[in-house]
């Protein structure tokens, strides 16, 4: 295959990520956009067997097939074997630390890649091949255990909360300059001794720059490391002259920045305030009390009685749902209350559940249809007119204390404001705090209701005795 | 590559990143960031380059891991997307899944 040829169809590869993304955008067009990256990636990947990248050091290409062909086959295969099933199995619950291990594997692949080409760069390489070459490899780790670290706090294998040491920022600081240090010693050095440094430094940096993140702010830094690693394969594309690598590394970059930004936005906060805000949030007030506040919990008859009587009901859901694998369960509720003439409507808080958008895919799941889903904007107005707002298994993102008390984590978050519709009710498993940590005196509130149990077997009950009525 | 043209491509291709996702709708949010994910597993074209160059064990094993890893990545999150977008339905259609 001619280099032209080569380069051209790397070109239609990046045109193909650029509509993929674009189809991405629009939940009509949304899975053929999908399907169109896929093409362009498999294409791109196919081509690169049919032509030889000239080496480094300026001698001619040799000719095909590729050197190691068949190793490099089969670790395709291998990565073919681990993935496909891992992607088709997972339960929609667990799909945010998925997406972050995706990730990391992605940043890691990123990284080796870096490191490989630096032991190739001879002493002709250029100081922006080797600048390029170090930020990959800083970058691609830092990706990688950062990622690792999210997988690990949205699996439960850690404590969710910020984990903040004595002394912690500055640790952190110290070893950003480590880094840094190290990086410059790599640019003037060129060994290989001072980039294992490097490597080590950056895994070390990606685990403490995600470890004070807490809770609900997760989703917002896999975003990031998202972007993270899209701009480290963008370097490699410079450092291998691959335009392909170039585009498709930017525009996840680019457009990885963006969504990380309206996802912070959603959240009602600065970027800087998601990364370092468990460093500056004051302690929480003591909340030692809770256990013995009275609180008022009924049955699913009652819930059910004070549904029938609705004219107009909100469900707002959250993670819970999600762990209970209620989606179905609860569209069936939905439907049941369509067909009595009540005005059923989902309110759907951008960062509900572990990721943004979580509910909406849960939801779709059951064959909900989209237009029933109400966004936070344009279903707040209308609670005022709520008869009942149900609360399925989420917390912070209904909880006052986002609007009333400045120096809560949450505080500036924007909320489903819930507690303007007539009822409330709450369907939880016990009084634990949400995945911020947070005490909701919402819960106490005399319009609300609880019933506790496992949402999905809560919900089934309110059905049944629906039905009865 | 000649700089000044790796600079034009970087540049237009940040300008095409920040234009085509700045309206996206929350709904979005989960598949956009778990398609993205995936358009960045072309690493592995740069793994198989590397793989290719390769002159010592060391070298050939740390691209065969990046090949394995690079395919998890670019397969698996396309894999995943178009699962959670296989959901996006306008209106029911009836059948379950």
């Amino acid at each position: 295959m001619s280099t032209n040829l080569y380069s051209l169809i790397g070109l239609a590869a990046g045109v193909a990520f650029i509509l993929a993304l674009k189809g991405l955008s629009h939940p009509k067009t949304a899975r053929r956009g999908n399907l169109i990256g896929a093409a362009g990636a498999t294409v791109a990947t196919l081509s690169v067997f049919l032509y030889v990248t000239p080496p480094r050091d300026g001698s001619a290409a040799h000719s095909l097939p590729l050197n190691h062909l068949w190793l490099i086959l089969g670790a395709i295969a291998v990565g073919l074997i681990v993935g496909v099933p891992a992607a088709r199995k997972v339960e929609m619950t667990q799909m945010p630390q998925l997406v972050a291990l995706f990730n990391g594997v992605g940043g890691g692949a990123a990284a080796l890649v870096a490191i490989v080409e630096y032991l190739h760069l001879g002493k002709d390489a250029t100081t922006a091949e080797v600048i390029f070459t170090v930020f990959t490899v800083i970058v691609g780790c830092v990706s990688f255990s950062g990622s690792i670290i999210t997988f690990m706090k949205l699996q439960e294998l850690m404590t969710t909360r910020p984990v903040v040491f004595p002394g912690g920022r500055f640790v952190i600081a110290g070893t950003l300059v480590a880094v840094l240090g190290t990086a410059v010693w790599v640019v003037n050095a060129l060994g290989t001794t001072p980039l294992l440094v490097l490597a080590a430094l950056a895994l070390l940096f990606g685990v403490l720059f995600v470890l004070p993140v807490g809770g609900a702010d997760v989703p917002i830094v896999i975003s990031l490391l998202n972007a993270f690693t899209g701009l480290t394969v963008a370097a490699s594309g410079y450092v291998l002259s691959s335009t392909l690598l170039i585009i498709a590394g930017t525009l996840v970059g680019a457009s990885g920045t963006i969504l990380t930004r309206l996802m912070a936005e959603a959240m009602g906060r600065s970027l800087f305030g998601t990364l370092f805000g468990a460093f500056t949030a004051k302690p929480q007030e003591a909340s030692g009390s809770a256990e013995e506040r009275p609180v008022r919990s009924g049955s699913a008859d009652d819930v059910a009685i004070l549904l029938n009587y609705a004219r107009r009901v909100v469900i707002v859901p959250g993670f819970g749902l999600a762990v209970a694998q209620a989606q179905h369960t609860v569209r069936e509720l939905a439907d049941l209350m369509i067909s009595k003439g009540i005005d059923v409507a989902y309110g759907i808080h951008p960062v509900a559940g572990r990721m943004p958008g979580h509910m909406n895919v849960l939801l779709a799941e059951a064959n909900v249809p989209y237009d029933q889903l109400a966004e936070m904007d344009e279903v707040n107005p209308t609670f005022g007119q709520t008869d009942v707002a149900i609360v399925i298994g989420a917390n912070d993102v209904v909880n006052p204390a986002a609007q009333t008390t400045p120096g809560c984590p949450i505080y500036g978050m924007p909320i489903l404001e819930v507690n303007h519709a007539a009822n409330i009710i709450f369907l939880k498993r016990s009084m634990r705090p949400g995945f911020a940590g947070i005490e909701n005196e919402l819960l106490y509130d005399p319009k609300t209701m609880l019933l506790f149990g496992d949402a999905k077997a809560s919900l089934t009950k309110v059905v049944s005795a629906l039905k009865a009525l | 590559m000649d700089a000044i043209a790796i600079i034009s491509i970087f540049t237009l291709a940040v300008f095409v990143g920040f234009e085509v996702v700045s309206k996206v709708s929350s709904t979005l949010h989960t598949p956009l960031m778990s398609g993205a994910n995936a358009i960045h597993g072309v690493i592995l074209v740069g793994a198989i380059i590397v793989a290719d160059h390769s002159k010592t064990n060391l070298e050939l094993g740390l691209s065969l891991a990046a090949i394995i890893l690079a395919t998890i990545n670019m397969v698996g999150g396309f894999v995943v997307t178009d699962r959670m977008l296989e959901m996006f339905k306008p209106k029911k259609t009836g059948g379950e899944k």
